[in-house]
């Protein structure tokens, strides 16, 4: 069966979707991930969306659930390069990603995400002395 | 085309992206009237087990325009204008599918009959 890669980089996890997406493959791509970052410890998740050209309602919500489980799981999801168009569909369909952080490009994900795990580790620090700096 | 397997949605999509690139349709059109197809071929797989979509170049006046006809035999939509409504599923979905839909494309037309199928006809104009 089709599969999207995870790769894994440091504490992060990488997915470049480079095909064309449908129900089932994105279904596997979201348990899938979930038992990576089990597995791995990974305290984030980059998703690169910049060679899909179609996201309907079932697709933006498999990404959703996507972001959720990682918060749960307490990594941090983020959604790189989705293309103008896809941008408008989404909005126009009703399915605006709430929750879901997104970036421009990889580059920047990547920044937003090292951020993010950072500022964790530093409020992390600050309970256990109990002095913020 | 027939529609009875999720897979079968690809070729379906594809195959409308060189008909809308062939009219000269916006990228921004040509990715609405493909997510509304897949919203569409999913609402047929699921709930009708499939069924069959055809794919036309219309014309009005000097726009062109492509038109989607999708007909199953399944159960039918025993109440179209609550089908319709922004966030009612029946099924476990978000119940964007059909009002999603319909604001992607420039027209939008639905007949159903409990017990013998439904019929989606939508068409988007190259400029609409």
């Amino acid at each position: 069966m089709e599969k999207i890669p995870i790769l894994r980089m440091g504490d992060l996890l990488l997915v470049t979707i480079q095909v064309d997406l449908y129900d089932r493959l994105a279904e596997t791509l979201e348990s899938d991930l979930v038992l990576m970052i089990k597995k791995t410890g990974a305290q984030g998740v980059l998703i690169d969306i910049s060679a899909v050209s179609i996201i309907d309602s079932f697709m933006g919500r498999i990404i959703g659930n996507i972001a959720t489980m990682s918060k749960i799981m307490d990594a941090e999801t983020v959604v790189v390069g989705m293309q103008p168009a896809v941008a408008i569909t989404l909005v126009e369909l009703g399915l605006p990603l709430n929750g879901v952080l997104s970036a421009l490009n990889v580059e920047r994900g990547m920044e937003l995400l090292k951020g993010k795990i950072a500022l964790k580790g530093a409020s992390f620090e600050d309970d256990e002395d109990g002095y913020p700096e | 085309m027939t529609i009875v397997r999720e897979i079968d949605v690809i070729p379906f999509r594809n195959r409308l992206k060189e008909i809308a690139i062939k009219i000269g349709m916006s990228l921004v059109n040509q990715t609405k009237i493909i997510t509304a197809a897949s919203e569409l071929a999913r609402n047929m797989l699921k709930y009708a087990n499939g069924g069959n979509v055809t794919i036309e170049v219309v014309s009005k006046g000097r726009e062109n325009g492509v038109r989607l006809v999708f007909v199953d035999e399944g159960p039918g939509i025993k109440d179209i204008s609550l089908a319709m409504k922004d966030g009612y599923s029946t099924g476990k979905s978000l119940g964007l599918g059909l009002p999603g839909t319909k604001r992607l494309v420039s027209e939008f037309q639905i007949e159903s009959e409990v017990g013998k199928g439904t019929k989606v006809t939508v068409t988007k104009w190259k400029n609409g």
